[in-house]
């Protein structure tokens, strides 16, 4: 043991930083991606029973390992690069789009103290890397240099700059009320219990940003993108095996970032819901912060797979009208009420 | 070398080099990335710069929304190069001498007589808690308040000047008004006539 330290400490400050630093990362990333493993047979198992069937039962008990034979059987499987696609930017799709799905997790407050890099521009952080994500999509289209991929490509983008506006504008009223761009902060401004989270004032926000995140992530009922009845699978139609997979998973990693992301915006993060209540407060004080924060995120991840199973695919002229004339009208009125409230200091959440 | 010096000349590396691939690519959707790559290399020196909020805010409006839509117009546009290519050879004095022109403009205002730390004392780095946005925001709300509005009615002109071309009624086109289509009632498509069976 002596020895390894002995080691450690003769390494130069700056690359005990860096290893640091890369294993604070493997800390995240690793359970990010079991997480997005298992999700994926939550996934087929929930949307199972909502259709009165049993989902994957055969691999390891109930189905456990089906997540594990699935990944095995995608890394073994062919990559099949189109004579016409262009090469270098088909191979660099896929990493354009699961890059900006794992790095947005760096200014993620886990709880009251375990956050990567806790800087203050942290929401506009996430902002900007949540829209980056889209060239991978955009690029994959294009250099499949496929009819079906390119349209799934154009759908895709015209979608994702409408909703990421209305996105935006509702991450401005969550700014405005909490006064912080740091997500830590955010969370902090939310003290008070299930009543002083940003959900209620920020009501018709919440709405917008749930909805425009499954917009966002092209999760069904705004799968337009991938459309299989009419452009088979969309932008991902040419690939094969792993450079498929790594789509499949940046989705899920997305999904799980927006789901974590409308906890910690709208439903205070660590924070419990009872706190500070007469009886319900002091029992539920055990509970780790880490705890609700997951409990929170299982919510809207099990809201992603609900609504999938629920609703038919929205038509495109709707899904456009949706996101430019009504979300993004409901955002700036309720940014200029917001606002106000913060201006006059509304009683009960702004004073 | 530091390692803050090494990151900013690999950065100004990728910045010259993408921005050179700009104009020499071939591909105008090639450009547009390498465009998109500059971009980022720039955000990348402001954030050394300390300036997080312009760096950030470089990436989500030009980045994240300007070239999405560049690329979407690109992409659906079918260039012919040859076209382009054509008569290269008679602008090309004329290119050469406004190109001589901006250089000349360039070194005039941004050359060395201007700037370097006899002129400008290097700023004092600030604490980490410092916050860019907080400061940013109260000088743009106080100090610069006329500018600023000035420049968002400028903007809000250009927006509805933009609506305003793409209103214009073109009939030669003929398009499918699904509200209408899924409107649609009986009475308007079937008509029911009674008549007599014919004999015979």
């Amino acid at each position: 043991m002596d020895f390894f330290i002995s080691i450690w400490e003769a390494l130069p400050l700056g690359l005990q930083t860096l290893i640091w630093t890369l294993l604070k990362i493997v800390a995240i990333v690793a359970p990010v991606m079991l997480c997005v493993a298992y999700f994926t047979y939550a996934e087929r198992k929930i949307i199972g029973y909502m259709q009165v069937r049993v989902g994957p039962n055969r691999v390891g008990p109930k189905g456990w390992l089906q997540p594990i034979a699935d990944a095995v059987k995608l890394m073994f499987k062919e990559i099949v690069i189109p004579t016409s696609a262009n090469k270098v930017l088909f191979l660099i799709a896929p990493t354009l789009v699961l890059g900006p799905a794992l790095a947005a997790w760096a200014v993620f407050p886990f709880n009251e103290e375990l956050v990567l890099a806790d800087i203050n521009a942290g929401l506009l952080y996430i902002l900007a890397l949540t829209s980056v994500g889209v060239y991978g999509v955009i690029i994959a289209g294009w250099a499949s240099n496929s009819k079906y991929a390119f349209l799934g490509a154009m759908r895709s983008a015209a979608q994702i700059v409408a909703y990421e506006i209305a996105m935006g504008f509702a991450l401005v009223g969550v700014l405005v009320a909490a006064g912080s761009l740091n997500l830590g902060d955010i969370v902090r401004a939310q003290q008070g219990g299930l009543f002083s989270w940003f959900w209620l004032p920020l009501l018709p926000l919440f709405g917008v940003y749930v909805i425009s995140g499954v917009a966002e992530t092209n999760r069904a009922p705004f799968d337009v993108a991938e459309g299989e009845s009419e452009i088979v699978a969309g932008f991902h139609v040419d690939y094969s095996g792993m450079t498929f997979a790594v789509f499949f998973l940046a989705e899920y990693a997305n999904i799980i970032l927006i789901s974590a992301l409308t906890a910690v915006l709208f439903l205070g993060g660590w924070l419990s819901p009872f706190e500070g209540w007469p009886v319900l407060g002091p029992l539920f004080d055990w509970v780790p912060g880490f705890i609700w924060l997951v409990m929170k995120t299982a919510l809207f991840g099990f809201m992603f797979l609900w609504l999938r199973a629920t609703f038919p695919r929205y038509r495109y002229d709707q899904i456009m009208r949706l996101g430019w004339k009504v979300f993004i009208p409901i955002t700036i009125v309720w940014i200029a009420v917001v606002g106000l409230a913060v201006v006059y200091q509304l009683p009960w959440w702004f004073d | 070398m530091t390692f803050e010096k090494f990151i900013f000349y690999v950065l100004a590396f990728v910045l010259i080099a993408s921005a050179s691939m700009v104009i020499t690519r071939r591909n105008p959707v090639h450009s547009a990335l390498f465009l998109i790559l500059a971009f980022v290399a720039s955000s990348g020196i402001w954030l050394l710069a300390e300036a997080e909020f312009l760096a950030i805010t470089l990436v989500l409006v030009y980045v994240g929304a300007v070239m999405v839509l560049f690329l979407f117009v690109l992409m659906m546009l079918d260039i012919d190069v040859a076209t382009l290519r054509a008569g290269f050879m008679k602008v090309l004095p004329l290119g050469v001498l406004m190109m001589l022109a901006m250089v000349a403009e360039l070194v005039f205002v941004v050359g060395p007589q201007n700037f370097g730390l006899e002129k400008f004392a290097a700023p004092a780095r600030h604490a980490a808690d410092y916050s860019n946005t907080a400061e940013l925001g109260s000088v743009l709300y106080t100090v610069y308040m006329f500018s600023f509005e000035i420049a968002a009615v400028i903007l809000l002109v250009a927006i509805i000047a933009a609506i305003g071309l793409t209103m214009r009624k073109r009939p030669e086109t003929k398009y499918q008004n699904p509200t209408e289509q899924v409107a649609v009632k009986r009475a308007d498509r079937v008509r029911m006539v009674k008549m007599e069976t014919e004999k015979g």
